[in-house]
């Protein structure tokens, strides 16, 4: 392999593989379930007026970011928690990860 | 009708003439200043489809399909080349099978080699549940004339000795197989229908990307692009996996995710597989391409992505479940692997619709099923453009679906793109 190639590799490697648990450090993103974006931990008031389109959008309509994309990732072979990750849609790199219940709490959510 | 460009007589001639003939098979155009009756965004094997049908069916042939890139570097020369007519639920198959009996004249009506191959596709059974779950789809399939077989053990050992029929977790039990099904050449189904649409007064423009939509009062009026603004009277979105960031410059949000795809090919082989064949314990399918190449792919990456590349985990799923059901692949190189990015929708099928503009009209939520899909997609959304009627069988594929509880989901997995 040249040297570019074995850098490309390397770099899709890296970006793409690794999510920083804030509690257990690097670990591969196979480790993980994804969900979706992190719009789900929103969910629609079911007494509101409009609640059958409010679920509608919830549930099925997606803002499909090319971009820095707000994402919901289980660590279901690990701790078990759920984290929230900042990755760019258009080169997987990852530029955040925090606890869902602390992003939920930043949110204003009590839990 | 159109004029034969390829015969038997015309190799021969080129053949002693040293090969000098030949010319481009579509014009390259410019944009027109006037503007067109139809502008088609997207040069896929769908938007392409879109183009000749509309110009054949209906006369439309004021028509441009604008590309961003060259035609064929989307998804349309990027798939695994899988056609088949062998869904379940009435929403979809009698659109499938339309689509199979257009494969079946394609070459004819285009006067182009397609390479279409009807070897069979061939869904192996791993246990008794799913025995009676693929019995009940192939009934499905006998309805709507599609044609379904259900193969026993002995009748698969005998043609296929390399299958590992007694895998300890995934024992083979039989196979549901549609003997009509096979594949097609695909980057061919781009250029046959680009020479047929072009032929016919279609202006494909290549290397112009629609940047944004001239909208006024509700209503569509054409499309800004990197070689400057167009006029339409009716606009065509047609660009698969690249649906939310298009028609989010229309203002229009989908019921769809990006994901990636990836495939798979291996050095060439001598023929040992004479058809397709699927693994029904995990997720993995495989042909043998006429370079001899085993050609084979599997699941999504489950992650939303732009990026027309995946990660390594799923090229490992995909490589075990091959080895799962035929070991011998272990000893075949791999020679390249890609991928493509899909517009998955929350039900796993697509849309062929209008949209709250008026004038503008989306095709997309093709997942990785649409490759199949390519001339009914384009005939019944030509159908649609040209009539503003749905077609017969296209009448179930509308963006409001969800809301209306209507959904066509195959899988029974709901709204969750990565599973579908
Ligand atoms: C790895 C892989 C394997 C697959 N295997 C199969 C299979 O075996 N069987 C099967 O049936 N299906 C398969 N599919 C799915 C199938 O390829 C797609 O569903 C189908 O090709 C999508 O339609 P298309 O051909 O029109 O898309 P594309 O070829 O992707 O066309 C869309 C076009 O739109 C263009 N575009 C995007 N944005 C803009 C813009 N702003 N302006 C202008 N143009 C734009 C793109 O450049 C692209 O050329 C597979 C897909 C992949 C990636």
């Amino acid at each position: 392999m040249t040297r570019k190639a074995l850098e490309h590799s390397l770099t899709c490697i890296n970006f793409d593989m690794i999510i920083n648990h804030p509690l257990l450090g690097p670990r591969d993103s196979e480790e993980f379930v994804y969900l979706g974006s992190a719009d789900l931990i929103n969910r629609p008031n079911w007494e509101s007026e409009t609640a059958i389109e409010d679920f509608h959008e919830y549930q099925y309509i997606r803002e499909n970011v090319a971009g820095d994309n707000v994402e919901l990732w289980y660590h279901e072979q690990g701790d078990q928690s759920w984290l929230v990750v900042t990755r760019s849609t258009l080169t997987h790199e990852i530029k955040s990860v925090e606890l869902a219940s602390d992003y939920a709490k930043n949110n204003g959510r009590s839990r | 009708m159109n004029k034969v460009h390829y015969s038997g007589f015309k190799v021969l001639k080129e053949a002693l003439t040293g090969h000098k003939g030949w010319k481009p098979v579509w014009r390259d155009a410019e944009p027109k200043s006037s503007g067109y009756d139809v502008v088609i965004v997207g040069g896929g094997g769908h938007g392409l489809a879109t183009a000749y049908y509309l110009a054949k069916n209906h006369g439309i042939t004021n028509v441009a399909v604008l590309e961003k890139g060259w035609i064929g570097s989307g998804n349309v020369g990027r798939n695994t080349t899988i056609i088949r007519s062998n869904y379940l639920l009435p929403g979809n198959e009698p659109f499938y099978e339309l689509s199979m009996q257009l494969w079946e004249n394609l070459e004819q009506d285009i006067n182009y080699n397609a390479m279409v191959s009807q070897r069979g596709i061939m869904n192996l059974i791993h246990s008794d549940a799913q025995r009676d779950a693929f019995v009940r789809r192939a009934n499905s399939m006998l309805f709507a004339g599609a044609g379904a077989e259900y193969l026993e053990q002995d009748d698969i050992k005998d043609r296929y000795p390399f299958l590992d029929m007694k895998n300890p977790r995934f024992p083979i039990k039989g196979a549901l197989s549609q003997p009509r099904g096979g594949t097609v050449r695909h980057d061919a189904v781009a250029w046959g229908y680009a020479r047929a649409a072009s032929d016919l007064g279609v202006d494909i423009i290549q290397n112009c990307e629609v940047t944004g939509f001239n909208i006024n009062n509700g209503k569509c009026l054409g499309v800004e692009t990197s070689r400057g603004d167009i006029k339409a009277n009716r606009v065509a979105v047609c660009v698969a996996g690249s649906s939310g960031r298009v028609m989010a410059k229309a203002g229009i949000k989908l019921p769809i995710e990006s994901h990636v795809l990836q495939a798979f090919v291996t050095e060439g082989l001598k023929p040992v597989l004479d058809n397709v064949i699927t693994f029904g314990a995990g997720h993995f399918y495989c042909s043998q391409s006429d370079k001899g190449g085993l050609v084979f792919g599997g699941d999504i990456d489950s992650y939303n992505t732009y990026a027309q590349r995946g990660n390594l985990p799923v090229v490992e799923d995909v490589c075990s479940g091959g080895m799962a059901i035929m070991p011998m692949i272990g000893r075949a190189r791999l020679l390249r692997s890609w991928g493509g990015i899909m517009d998955m929708s929350m039900d796993g099928s697509p849309f062929i619709d209008r949209t709250q503009v008026d004038e503008l009209y989306f095709n997309g939520g093709w997942c990785y099923g649409g490759f199949k899909a390519t001339p009914a997609s384009g005939y019944c959304y030509a159908h649609l453009l040209a009539t503003d009627n749905y077609h017969d069988v296209a009448t179930e594929f509308k963006l409001d679906r969800f809301l209306r509880g209507a959904m066509i989901d195959e899988k029974g997995v709901g709204a969750q793109p990565n599973l579908h």
